[in-house]
């Protein structure tokens, strides 16, 4: 690949564009005359069904052969997932009990004795002093904010069963995490298994992974959590691989010269030395598990995300904004807390008094307020259970919004989106599915060999062969369609938005808390909106995943602009360039690879929502998953997965190698 | 100031690290005789190359090389922190190189101590846990290993700043944390790399000055690496000139300014200013007439200049016993002040 690209390089700088063209030009042709002479190759225009890899009948097989018949010697691989589950029922157990359920102790046949929840006024008064620890006066009063939300919308019940499963998966999530970092980090053999096992399930569809959970560790709780787990834990692994290396060698020196021993090595100068980074990747862990609660309860978690789905699936759209709301301010929350700790200098006692008070005075007043709240609870029923008749709901006044502003913009609304499908949607839909199979192989392994070399273009080629190989070209191309005018529309909203957040520091401030709170919320949200006002179909999924794609391209474009080196500007200025110049032949094209790969997340993101949006009627590979998970089909949810993850990956590489190689002509790599 | 009886504390024999493929092969089949060229056409990069020195008791020695020169590789080669490719490096009658993993952990424990360009201290301990860690590691108990890291702050100006976060300190008090931090063990020899290259000039000077009075009080045996020539003059006994890996001569800095080995070090050392080199021993004249007044003949021009030029007639010039040995005229010391003599 780099005598490639050198060569390319060179090649490139005597006459760049015409070879290019020319190739590119005899590609399309080449393309037009296979569409034209169909009749003579139609093999090459629609995949044969009879040249189709049964690959999706194979796993299911081989899923059933692992839970029947796999034998691992001492136990079988069904037994072990069985105490997998077994050890994770345990703590989970105890989390739902203290904040959700309480405890029921039984002794023989008559004794029991029944151990309450914490009280709705414990738990919000302990949360306020983490936030207070974590962040001083103002995370507190936010955070105290949230939940007292939670109460007086009488969420309460629901949100404690997600923040039960929430407080069990995230340690074990950050734990395995950095288990796993840390291999990846202390061998290279294990990091170039470990590198590719991410890529993919950062962009295989979690619904694809909801079928083997679902298999191999039945429907409930417990299944939810290890899907939760499976999804959240990436990220971590690549922080703490990330923070690892980039201890300063210094640092690492300093730690050999005063005879560390390995492990000292690691949990003295290292770990501690990488904290701030390992702290961001907590974070990721805490979003994901919050964004996947919806997800999950499609597998059994109960809570927040269930009442989301049920009202979603039954259209009782105040229902749902309220569960979604509650979801979104239990996330900013979570959210918020965790920043706090990861911004906050370490903490270290400067003096350690010896007293267990002096020495934990937040564990101390956190007991004594578990305490005081618990007996108060006890004889003064509200502030054990807040009162049904002081509780709010909003759901009506929905109800009522989305039901005015259908009977007032019925038409308008309509009239947008009948513009849109007929002018826009059906006709890439059309042209899409109509071009040969094979050119579009062919194409993706040109762009590939033009961007990377041969080695690129054997990935691009191969995996857009697969989709075809497999039986799933046509729902592939119309994931293509759905995700490529929504990219498209994204990038038209977010590029300019990024542009003015650039250049006006007013603006910035503002965007950056919008886009923050956008980041915030889950996935399924955006949902309920564009439901409300424009039902089912690909109209709607396109809006949905056009809101929840947004933010990066905006986010990029504003930090590459900013990120240009001022004597560039101070250069531009000095030569006289007005503002618009400056805009077009300065900070553009120099923002250029920047706002690329901010495109890039934004294709992620986009295929990440496409797959939800299945929930909304589409007919795409995100459908087919879905399709999978009810009929629990491992094999056809999978390989389904898989071509939603090769479709990230070709425009992930490609747009990559593309970046990276402009960023080197500027020398700002 | 050199005395050959002085006991050798550390030394290199044929010291030889190679980066790239097969250096190892590649240097027994040359036999130590490598030019340039051969090494660029087998695709290696000499960063040290055969080199040969040692380091007396007490003594400061200074690597003194421009960037890339070889001479941060040459002292990790030391410390081991590198592994050197071929060589010998002898630290009191034991060769590192042939130490044990378990042998290295404990020398570096208990005798060596090293300083960083870049401070290295851990963000996440107060300025008293950062000294007392390597005593942490080496299983010191609480009480005992924080006495003794209070004490070692006081000696480098620290008092009051224990409860510290590196973060909170000036680079030129963080450097006073990382100096501190390589004597809590008391080592027996002293490794800087490049101790006060990310200071302010001001605070360089400061920091050298501190640097002579600790050595005054502790007299340690220095390895001291360097790119400025000009701190290399102020505190050296000896230095070792560095170009592309390869030591082209050690002296003390009056021998590399009066005899430069090649054009390279004489390039260095053209600027220097004589009276900082030259000490009163250098230029004095045998003992003949009256003198009045007396300097020692250590006594570098720069400082004494000042009493010669202004006494009515020439000064006797006395040994470190007090005994005369030689007498200095006003015309000599002007001499070397105005850049005429070369001695």
């Amino acid at each position: 690949m780099d005598a490639a690209t050198v060569a390319d390089g060179v090649r490139g700088q005597r006459r760049p564009i015409p070879i290019w063209l020319v190739i590119w030009a005899v590609a399309l042709l080449l393309t037009a005359a296979l569409y034209l002479f169909q009749q003579l190759w139609p093999w090459a225009v629609t995949y044969p069904e009879a040249w189709t890899v049964p690959l999706r009948f194979w796993v299911s097989d081989f899923m059933k052969w692992l839970i029947n018949s796999f034998d691992l010697g001492l136990f079988t691989f069904k037994e072990f997932t069985r105490s997998i589950a077994w050890l994770l029922q345990w703590p989970l157990d105890f989390a739902g009990g203290l904040l959700a359920s309480g405890f029921k102790l039984a002794w023989g046949e008559e004794a029991e004795w029944f151990i309450p929840r914490l009280s709705w006024l414990a738990v919000t008064a302990v949360v306020i002093l983490i936030g207070y620890q974590s962040g001083g006066i103002r995370l507190a009063l936010l955070v105290g904010g949230c939940f007292l939300y939670l109460v007086i919308f009488g969420q309460w019940d629901s949100a404690m069963v997600t923040l039960s499963s929430i407080v069990i998966a995230v340690p074990i999530g950050v734990v395995l995490g950095v288990f796993i970092g840390i291999l990846g980090f202390r061998s290279r053999r294990a990091e170039r298994l470990i590198v590719p096992i991410l890529d993919l399930m950062q962009t295989v569809p979690v619904f694809a992974y909801l079928v083997p959970v679902l298999f191999l560790f039945g429907f409930g709780p417990v299944a939810a959590m290890v899907a939760t787990i499976i999804y959240a834990t990436p990220p971590m692994v690549r922080c703490a691989m990330l923070s690892l290396k980039q201890v300063p060698t210094e640092i690492v020196e300093f730690g050999q010269m005063v005879g560390c021993s390995r492990r000292q090595l690691l949990w003295k100068i290292q770990i501690p030395s990488a904290r701030p980074t390992l702290m961001v990747g907590v974070n990721q862990v805490i979003m994901l598990s919050l964004n996947m609660v919806i997800i999950a309860s499609m597998i059994g978690a109960g809570g927040l995300g269930f009442d989301v789905l049920s009202s979603l699936k039954r259209l009782r759209i105040g229902e749902g904004i309220e569960a979604g709301v509650a979801i979104t301010v239990l996330a900013i929350a979570l959210d918020r807390i965790s920043q706090g700790f990861a911004n906050r200098p370490p903490s270290e006692q400067r003096d350690r008094p010896d007293s267990f008070i002096a020495r934990y005075p937040y564990t101390t007043i956190a007991l004594g307020i578990v305490i005081i709240t618990s007996l108060a609870g006890t004889f003064i029923e509200g502030l054990h259970t807040f009162p049904e008749r002081l509780q709010v709901t909003t759901g009506t006044w929905w109800n009522d919004l989305v039901s005015w502003i259908n009977i007032n913009f019925f038409d308008e609304l309509e009239a947008i989106k009948t513009w849109l499908l007929l002018n826009v949607l059906i006709p890439v839909k059309r042209f899409l599915l109509v071009l040969p199979w094979l050119a579009v192989v062919g194409m993706v392994g040109l762009a590939g060999y033009q961007l990377g070399g041969w080695r690129l273009a054997l990935f691009t080629g191969s995996l857009a062969l697969f989709m075809a190989v497999t039986g799933n070209w046509e729902k592939s191309m119309i994931s293509v369609y759905l995700c490529g005018i929504s990219v498209i529309i994204a990038a038209l909203i977010g590029i300019p938005i990024g542009i003015y957040s650039a250049r006006h520091e007013r603006a910035h401030r503002v965007v950056q808390v919008v886009v923050d709170t956008l980041q915030t919320l889950p996935s399924f949200v955006y949902l309920i909106p564009v439901v409300m006002l424009f039902r089912v179909g690909d109209f709607s999924a396109m809006i949905a995943v056009v809101a929840y794609a947004l933010a990066p391209a905006i986010r990029y474009t504003d930090h590459g602009i900013r990120q240009i080196p001022p004597s560039l500007v101070e250069a531009g200025k000095a030569f006289g360039c007005s503002r618009r110049q400056m805009l077009w032949k300065v900070q553009l094209p120099i923002a250029l690879p920047e706002i690329m790969l901010g495109i890039n997340q934004v294709i992620m993101m986009a295929l990440a929502m496409l797959v939800i949006t299945a929930l909304v009627g589409t007919r795409d590979l995100g459908q087919e998953v879905y399709i999978a998970l009810t009929k629990a089909d491992t094999g056809r949810g999978i390989v389904a997965g898989l071509c939603v993850a090769f479709i990230a990956m070709i425009s992930d590489r490609l747009i990559s190698a593309w970046a990276q190689r402009k960023k080197k002509e500027f020398g700002l790599a | 100031m050199e005395s050959p009886e002085r006991s050798v504390k550390i030394s290199c024999h044929d010291l030889w690290k190679l980066f790239g493929d097969n250096a190892k092969e590649y240097l027994t089949e040359h036999n130590g005789s490598v030019s340039a060229q051969s090494l660029k056409e087998a695709g290696l990069i000499g960063a040290v190359c055969d080199a040969n020195f040692e380091v007396f008791e007490g003594e400061i020695f200074i690597i003194m090389g421009l960037s890339g020169s070889g001479k941060s590789t040459l002292v990790r080669c030391m410390s081991r922190l590198i592994e050197p490719t071929a060589g010998k490096v002898m630290f009191e009658n034991q060769d590192l190189l042939k130490a044990s993993e378990h042998e290295l952990i404990d020398i570096r424990r208990h005798k060596m101590g090293m300083v960083f360009q870049h401070f290295a201290l851990l963000p996440h301990l107060t300025v008293l846990h950062n000294v007392a860690f390597p005593l942490e590691i080496q299983g010191v108990d609480r009480a005992s290993r924080e006495q003794r890291a209070r004490e070692i702050i006081e000696l480098v100006g620290l008092e009051g700043r224990e409860n510290y976060y590196p973060r909170e300190l000036s680079g030129g008090q963080q450097q006073r944390v990382g100096i501190a931090r390589s004597l809590a063990v008391e080592p027996d020899i002293w490794f800087l790399d490049e101790p006060f290259s990310a200071l302010d000039p001001l605070i360089r000077r400061e920091m050298q000055d501190e640097f002579l009075r600790l050595q005054n009080l502790l007299h340690k045996s220095i390895v001291f690496i360097t790119h400025d020539f000009d701190e290399a003059i102020r505190l050296a006994d000896r230095i070792a000139i560095m170009q592309d890996g390869h030591i082209i001569q050690i002296g003390s800095p009056e021998q590399l300014v009066l005899e430069p080995a090649t054009d390279y070090v004489a390039e260095f050392t053209r600027e220097i200013p004589r009276a900082k080199i030259f000490s009163a021993g250098a230029i004095m004249a045998p003992p003949t007439g009256n003198t009045l007044g007396k300097v020692s003949a250590s006594t570098k021009i720069e400082d004494l200049a000042e009493t010669v030029v202004n006494s009515k007639s020439d000064v006797a010039v006395v040994d470190s016993d007090g005994r005369t040995v030689g007498q200095l005229s006003r015309r000599a010391v002007l001499d070397v002040l105005v850049g005429k003599s070369t001695a």
